[in-house]
């Protein structure tokens, strides 16, 4: 194992950034993620990069259409509010197939809302936030070290596909404090060349780029569209990842992702202690969303629980990867309330009428 | 008997005919960016940031590295630009709805950031593509399709003077106030336009242009009256001249 460092979750996405080779940061204060920028505007100019901080969330998000469409690697973060300011940027930035990691440290909503964590914010980073038929990738750590894996692979996803790729957090993951490792993860050699897209390279390439999301004639829009929607289809085939979590036997299955996760496993484990066979999937991404593995559930599964931050939103996708005939329920705790590991254990207790 | 070019399409003005009306003076202001370009040799490493309205498609006329921007996001998209590509001479190009209406916060802050960019503002006191809205700088009086009795003040205050106001700032390195309306003005525009590219490839800080321009379509008149009302009524309520120069 190399070196571990205590750090909080924001500062941890921050450094993963730094070490996937992401020298250029655009954003806006938001409660709770500022330590990503905090940690950002000192470290990215001893290496040379740039930290703006944009005059708003509007800004910020064009800022990173016009660094991204330089190809170079660069990454926004914000929170639930600052988001829904920046989705119009962001279905710019995916009609303009411009790669970039956006992170989403979610708190709780609609409007204003509060600053404790959430996730009321799946459906807005799944079927997406601004207009038009665009998707964005979308990650969910559950633990800060998996924050840091997926950071970093959030870079290449985002050139492979150039396409936004979103790290979907929680303010509990950021503002948590674990031991991580940055590993050093070999760049995927056959990442497209920005060369051969992005403004700058117009002496090299000997013709001009063009970095837009506009196509007046309808026809040309439409074979637009489709050319994404082909991406899409890719993105579906090759990037969708999951855990499951002692459902081999399980006669229950918890469906949570993010940090809800992690407090399903610990009230998995004592439910086991009690001789209740009850089990995990987790959704990694979010989109692609892994239906495959609920169309596939072990024979001894009878129900499931979706355990959410919100008032249910995942838990429609789950019904979709399970078919009408499997019971599904939820239990949600929002407004930036946590489900106790008590309250989840008392919820499955219930529903195996136990 | 010895023929000799005097006059020709400049090198990075792409060779189509534009989408815009009999008139219009953006055609202008193009060729005179496409001038400076070719004079300063710096096509090749030039990048265009296109507006949303008339302009929007200035990309297919200027044969440079371009962007198309969200409406009024412009100088957001540039400043990101020229940060990560600072051997680059970066110009957005905006309407006066685009610049000094949606995009207000963003001029200003790129501006009082002093980033390294050249902004071309056509101000023509109306909204042109979309079908001669009232603008910010509508001119009191001026009849527009959502002020059809003629700009109140009372319900929509007075035009902005964008070079008046951004000259309040400290960081700006250059500001000016041209017009192309009649040739007369055109030469010093282009004085005007070739000052702020040098000021930013001399790494001056921030440049801006404002250039009064004509909208005969949206304004109802023929293309030499609309040059005409240019001089008699816009000039006065915005004053040609250097507000900004570089120390």
């Amino acid at each position: 194992m190399g070196k571990r460092f205590l750090m909080k979750g924001n500062e941890a996405l921050a450094e993963a950034a730094i070490h996937a080779g992401c020298k250029y940061f655009f954003g806006y204060p938001i409660t709770p993620q500022n330590e990503i920028p905090e940690y950002m505007s000192k470290k990215l100019p001893e290496i040379g990069g740039v930290y703006l901080q944009a005059e708003s969330e509007l800004a910020a998000i064009n800022m990173i259409f016009g660094a991204a469409g330089t190809g170079k690697r660069v990454m926004t973060s914000s929170s639930s509010p600052g988001i829904s300011l920046m989705s119009e940027g962001i279905s710019y930035i995916a009609g303009a197939e411009l790669p970039c990691v956006l992170m989403n440290v979610m708190r709780g909503g609609p409007g204003l809302g509060g600053i404790l964590p959430s996730q009321s914010d799946y459906f807005q980073a799944t079927r997406g936030g601004g207009h038009g038929d665009y998707r964005l990738l979308v990650l969910a750590p559950s633990t800060v070290q998996e924050a840091v894996d997926l950071t970093m692979l959030a870079f290449d996803l985002a050139e492979k596909y150039r396409n936004p790729v979103m790290i979907l957090a929680d303010g509990f993951m950021g503002q948590m404090m674990e031991a991580v490792e940055f590993k050093e993860i070999p760049r995927d050699e056959n990442l497209p060349d920005p060369a051969g897209w992005a403004v700058g390279y117009m002496k090299q390439r000997g013709s001009r780029a063009l970095v837009k999301s506009l196509y007046l004639d309808p026809e040309e829009l439409e074979e637009h569209n489709w050319k994404l929607q082909a991406k899409y289809a890719e993105m579906v085939k090759n990037e969708k990842r999951h855990e499951t979590y002692l459902w081999d036997d399980a006669e229950l299955l918890i469906a949570a992702y993010g940090t809800v996760a992690r407090i399903a496993k610990t009230a998995i484990n004592e439910l086991r202690t009690e001789g209740l066979k009850v089990g995990l999937f987790r959704p990694i991404s979010l989109f692609p969303f892994p239906y495959d593995p609920l169309e596939a559930l072990p024979k001894s599964i009878g129900k499931i629980l979706t355990v959410e931050m919100s008032c249910g939103q995942m838990v429609e996708d789950i019904r979709l990867g399970v078919g009408k005939d499997m019971p599904v329920s939820m239990y949600g705790r929002v407004g930036g309330m946590t489900p106790s590991v008590e309250e989840i254990k008392d919820q499955v207790r219930k529903a195996l009428g136990r | 008997m010895n023929e000799t070019k005097i006059f020709e399409r400049p090198k990075s003005l792409v060779d189509v005919v534009t989408h815009y009306c009999p008139g219009c003076t953006h055609g202008v202001a193009h060729r005179l960016v496409a001038e400076i370009i070719d004079e300063l040799g710096i096509q090749e490493r030039t990048v265009a940031v296109a507006p949303v309205g008339c302009s929007v498609f200035l990309y297919n006329y200027i044969d440079v590295d371009a962007y198309e921007a969200a409406h009024g996001r412009a100088p957001a998209v540039a400043s990101a630009c020229k940060r990560l590509l600072p051997e680059h001479v970066v110009f957005s190009y905006q309407g006066d709805g685009d610049l000094a209406s949606i995009g207000m916060a963003e001029i200003v802050h790129a501006a009082n950031r002093g980033e390294h960019i050249t902004v071309v503002f056509i101000n023509n006191a109306i909204y042109g593509m979309t079908g001669g809205q009232m603008a910010p700088t509508t001119l009191v009086g001026q009849k527009a399709t959502t002020c059809p009795l003629g700009r109140d003040p009372k319900l929509a205050g007075y035009p902005i003077r964008m070079c008046e106001m951004l000259s309040t700032l400290q960081a700006p390195a250059y500001i000016a106030r041209v017009s192309v309306a009649k040739p007369k003005y055109t030469i010093k525009a282009k004085e005007a336009l070739k000052k702020a590219f040098l000021t930013q490839l001399d790494g001056k800080g921030f440049s801006f242009v404002e250039i009064l321009s004509t909208c005969p379509t949206n304004w109802g008149l023929r293309p030499v009256d609309a040059t005409n009302w240019l001089e008699e009524h816009m000039i006065p309520e915005f004053p040609l001249g250097e507000f900004k120069t570089p120390e």
